[in-house]
């Protein structure tokens, strides 16, 4: 099976077009990082030689990293900061191995720059993708800085050692400001002796795996934080868009402004023309201030000729999606063993199900907006961003400019969820911009921002499972068809499978589970219909949401089937043998880490112990989101169903995770708890549907989602572990919805298949079923 | 033009009367803590104090609160430090952050009506504020321990 990884680039510490690690003095301070590409490290040393490196002499090294002469540390992070506290996790890593003085470390959320590299922030990477590059770096700023501080204390470095932003030998010391301002650090490492720095075992770590207040908290609660829509610029006007009835080939046929004139501070509508077709359609309503373009807004009427999706509705994807899996051929397909069609020929007993979920929408609390202007001759963008590397090419090709002229500046993200991975906003409020000729803010209302989200692909999956004669598991064959947010966004980062036919790895993730079921097929299948009604965005776990509700709703009704235990049925095909083996560095010990997962979560919710009535208890475990970084997740969920009502009250979550080496334990313990709400949210509140090309639900008066007094008792727990770090963000989303329908059968006999769970749903299972 | 008070300054406002009061905080009079999530007051996220009562600021015409004291995130202490920001520091409830001055707002008010607050009662009063983050199991501990501190009682 593809990882869908390296292979891609998604992870690449050491990256061969940079020309060694290089630790360089500049002005009055010292930066460890990389040469650019193009500059040898010696040719760079030699120049720097000559004279003392100005700032802008830099030759663009990428910069990991500063000391200053007060020894204050400055970290820069590319990744953005939406309430993962992602910023403190990285500092801390280099930090470590820096052994620096925690109160004189801060961070800084870098604007974008091709020296950074792939600048993304999504499929819970970020740690896993930076651990290994921001470890070695801080090691070898450690190791120089031992070397100078020795030099100058007049001692051997073999009698020295660096701790606390000081090195110490003996009752004598010296900070590392002082080692900055009167040594000597410039070094020069390869790409291989960088790799072969020895990196700190987990006995020696001071701050990974401690507890730390987040850097970013305190601007969070006093106002002071500057998020997208919180940019200004001398000059600014406001935009809001109309939006056209269709996603794609909207057509403007006239605009008529005559109501909106009448307001004061009203300037103009205009019809954008995208030649990156991401906006195709949209009018843009300019005035003074937000208020009014939104009031005007709403006086102005467009005539459109819509696209051909005009019609398309929630039905309509499910049938596509059904007409997709009943076809045999087409797709993509993941895992595909010889031999499943004759053991489900030949089999006594097996079992088929259909699992759906509906649209879901992201509603990040903060809608989409941008501010973009230019200036100098580039062209800049002000708005939160979680994928910047993909939206850069897509502003270069709307503009008419290239990318180097275009700069997105980094702000904090008012809630990601994977809507800012899509960075098309920014185009429509480059492209208002441009038309104008002078600093446009765009700012969309809640409607506007649910009308253009890149939703939850509505989802349909077919699972089959049959036993051989020896009641043994024998094959299980999967077929899933959604919407590929990666087959619009980035189709460069789609996978081909043996035969070379393409797939979204993030649409299908999931369902190449760790369970060892004999003769297995996993089958992507892009629904076309969805991509051609909306564009189909990543939502925490993406595919993993889908396909872990399928496959632990089928494992649960697979192990009922079978009469057996469902966590004794799991565990039994948890077996880490052949492929679910596991491998280094990431997923050592393989499916043997998910059974622990499970058992520990089993034992500790109380598994198999009486209940009331009407409670039940579901459990349910997954492996995150990707093979290639499993992070391994159990969850039991205890529901009391209303029969009367259909009503469904979740009192507790049980979850159990083994990431790996946790990096920041409270803010570890954050993501699960929130991501695992966001799986109950998803469960039992959040869906919409299409009609007539558009989602029908566009703000809370009808979008129900999780609010306090729905949230239920909630206990998390990490088995401790050494091994590498995975990822956080998503994983926990997974297992929820799974563990609640599970819970709904064991409370009632009610087997639901259908996401979000409603009550309606629940009483037709009670009358079909118990 | 609207004159009120905002966090201890008589300011003046020139938008129309009927301009939300979110959009004149935040845009004429410079003060971006006060967040825009939903329009439609069903979020919480542009909570400010209109004479003392937690108001959605994107539904309250700016004529309706002439001559009236409103408080904003950054008014609510002069060092940022009222028991519930602190209780919010201490157990590090913001994730993305964007919607917490609007639940910190909502939470002062509470607390001045329910000084020991019950599970019932901070469901009641914080049903109406949105986290996307569903930061809701940090916020109902901070809300409780910043009402252990103003009785001021030890920690619970």
């Amino acid at each position: 099976m593809n990882s869908g990884l390296s292979p891609h680039g998604f992870r690449a510490p050491y990256d061969p077009s940079r020309r060694g690690f290089l630790i360089t003095m500049i002005g009055a301070g010292v930066m460890l990082g990389y040469a650019r590409s193009g500059w040898a490290a010696a040719e760079l040393l030699a120049k720097e030689a000559k004279a003392p490196l100005s700032p802008n002499e830099l030759f663009e090294p990428t910069i990991w990293y500063g000391i200053d002469t007060n020894g204050l540390v400055t970290v820069n992070i590319i990744r953005a900061e939406m309430g993962q506290h992602v910023g403190t996790a990285l500092a801390r890593i280099v930090a470590d191995e820096l052994e620096a003085d925690w109160s004189k470390v801060k961070i800084v959320i870098v604007d974008s720059d091709p020296k950074w590299g792939l600048m993304i922030t999504g499929g819970s990477w970020s740690v896993w993708q930076s651990f290994p590059v921001l470890s070695r770096s801080g090691a070898a700023g450690r190791i120089a800085l031992i070397e100078e501080g020795a030099k100058l204390l007049g001692v051997s470095p073999r009698i020295c050692a660096a701790r606390n932003g000081a090195v110490h030998t003996g009752e004598r010391s010296i900070s590392y400001g002082d080692i900055v301002a009167r040594g000597d650090l410039r070094r020069r490492y390869t790409n291989e002796q960088l790799e072969k720095i020895p990196i700190k075992t987990p006995a020696q770590r001071r701050f990974i795996g401690k507890a730390a207040q987040a850097l970013d908290v305190p601007s969070k609660v006093n106002g002071s934080g500057r998020y997208g829509i919180d940019a200004a610029v001398d000059g600014m006007i406001y935009a809001r868009p109309k939006i056209p009835p269709t996603r794609y080939d909207s057509k403007v046929i006239a605009i008529d402004d005559s109501a909106a004139r009448r307001l004061p501070g009203y300037i103009k509508s205009l019809a954008l023309d995208d030649p990156s077709g991401t906006a195709p359609g949209w009018v843009m309503v300019y005035a003074e201030t937000f208020t009014t373009a939104n009031r005007a807004t709403d006086l102005v009427k467009v005539k459109w000729q819509s696209g051909p999706s005009a019609n398309v509705s929630e039905r309509d994807l499910q049938q596509r999606a059904a007409e997709l899996i009943a076809d045999p051929k087409g797709g993509a397909l993941l895992v595909d063993d010889s031999g499943v069609d004759v053991v489900f020929a030949s089999a006594k007993r097996k079992i088929e199900r259909t699992y759906t979920t509906a649209t879901a929408m992201h509603f990040a609390l903060e809608p989409i907006n941008a501010l973009a202007f230019e200036k100098n001759d580039v062209f800049e963008i002000h708005t939160g961003n979680q994928w910047q590397s993909a939206i850069l090419p897509v502003l270069a090709k709307a503009l008419g400019r290239s990318q180097d002229k275009i700069v997105i500046r980094s702000y904090l993200l008012g809630g990601g969820f994977g809507r800012r991975l899509d960075g098309d906003y920014a185009v429509p409020a480059a492209l208002a911009a441009k038309a104008v000729g002078r600093p446009v803010k765009m700012v969309c209302t809640r409607e506007d921002d649910m009308r253009f989200d890149c939703p939850r692909s509505a989802s349909a999956q077919v699972l089959r499972l049959a036993w051989g004669d020896d009641n043994r598991v024998a094959a299980m064959d999967h077929h899933a068809a959604a919407g590929w947010p990666t087959a619009t966004i980035a189709p460069y980062f789609q996978l081909k499978d043996a035969k070379g036919n393409l797939y979204d790895p993030f649409a299908i993730q999931g369902a190449d589970h760790w369970y060892t079921v004999g003769a297995q097929r996993v089958r992507a299948l892009h629904n076309d219909l969805a991509d051609r009604t909306f564009r189909s965005g990543y939502l925490r776990s993406v595919g993993a949401g889908w396909t872990s509700w399928a496959v632990e709703s089928f494992m649960d009704e697979a192990a009922h089937e079978a009469g057996v235990d469902p966590v004794k049925f799991r565990l039994g095909l948890l077996d880490g043998v052949g492929r679910n083996a596991g491998s280094a560095p990431n997923s050592v010990g393989g499916a043997h880490r998910q059974a622990a997962v499970l058992s520990r979560c089993a034992q500790k919710a109380g598994w198999g112990s009486a209940l009331p009535k009407d409670v039940g208890l579901g459990i349910a475990s997954t492996f995150g989101q990707e093979r290639g970084m499993p992070t391994w997740v159990a969850c039991a969920a205890r529901v009391r169903v209303n029969r009367i009502n259909g009503y469904v009250t979740v009192e507790k979550l049980t979850l159990v995770i083994d990431c790996g080496t946790v990096i920041h334990p409270d803010s570890a313990e954050a993501q699960v708890e929130g991501a695992a709400l966001w799986g109950l949210s998803l469960a039992l509140h959040e869906g919409t549907e299409f009609v007539k090309g558009q989602p029908k639900d566009t703000n809370l008066d009808s979008y129900r989602v999780l609010r306090m007094g729905d949230v239920p008792e909630i206990e998390v727990e990490f088995l401790p572990s050494t091994e590498t770090p995975v990822g956080l963000g998503e994983p926990a989303t997974t297992p929820v919805a799974p563990a609640i329908a599970n819970a709904i059968f064991a409370a009632t006999g009610a087997r639901v298949r259908h996401l979000p769970i409603r009550p309606q749903a629940v009483l037709e299972a009670l009358a079909r079923g118990s | 033009m609207t004159t009120f008070d905002l966090n201890g300054r008589a300011v003046s406002a020139h938008s129309p009367d009927d301009t939300p009061l979110l959009w004149v905080i935040r845009d004429e009079l410079g003060l971006t803590g006060t967040k825009f999530g939903c329009g439609i007051g069903f979020c919480g996220a542009c909570t400010v104090h209109v004479e003392g009562r937690a108001t959605r600021s994107c539904i309250t015409p700016i004529g309706a609160v002439a001559g009236a004291k409103v408080t904003t995130i950054e008014g609510l202490d002069p060092q940022g430090k009222h028991s519930v920001q602190a209780a919010w520091l201490e157990l590090q409830v913001p994730q993305c952050g964007y919607c917490q001055p609007g639940q910190i707002m909502q939470a002062a008010t509470l607390l001045k009506d329910f000084p020991n607050p019950s599970d019932r009662d901070i469901h009641a009063v914080m049903a109406g504020s949105v986290c996307r983050c569903m930061t809701y199991v940090r916020i109902r501990k901070a809300i409780k321990l910043a009402a252990a501190q103003m009785r001021g009682g030890a920690h619970e």
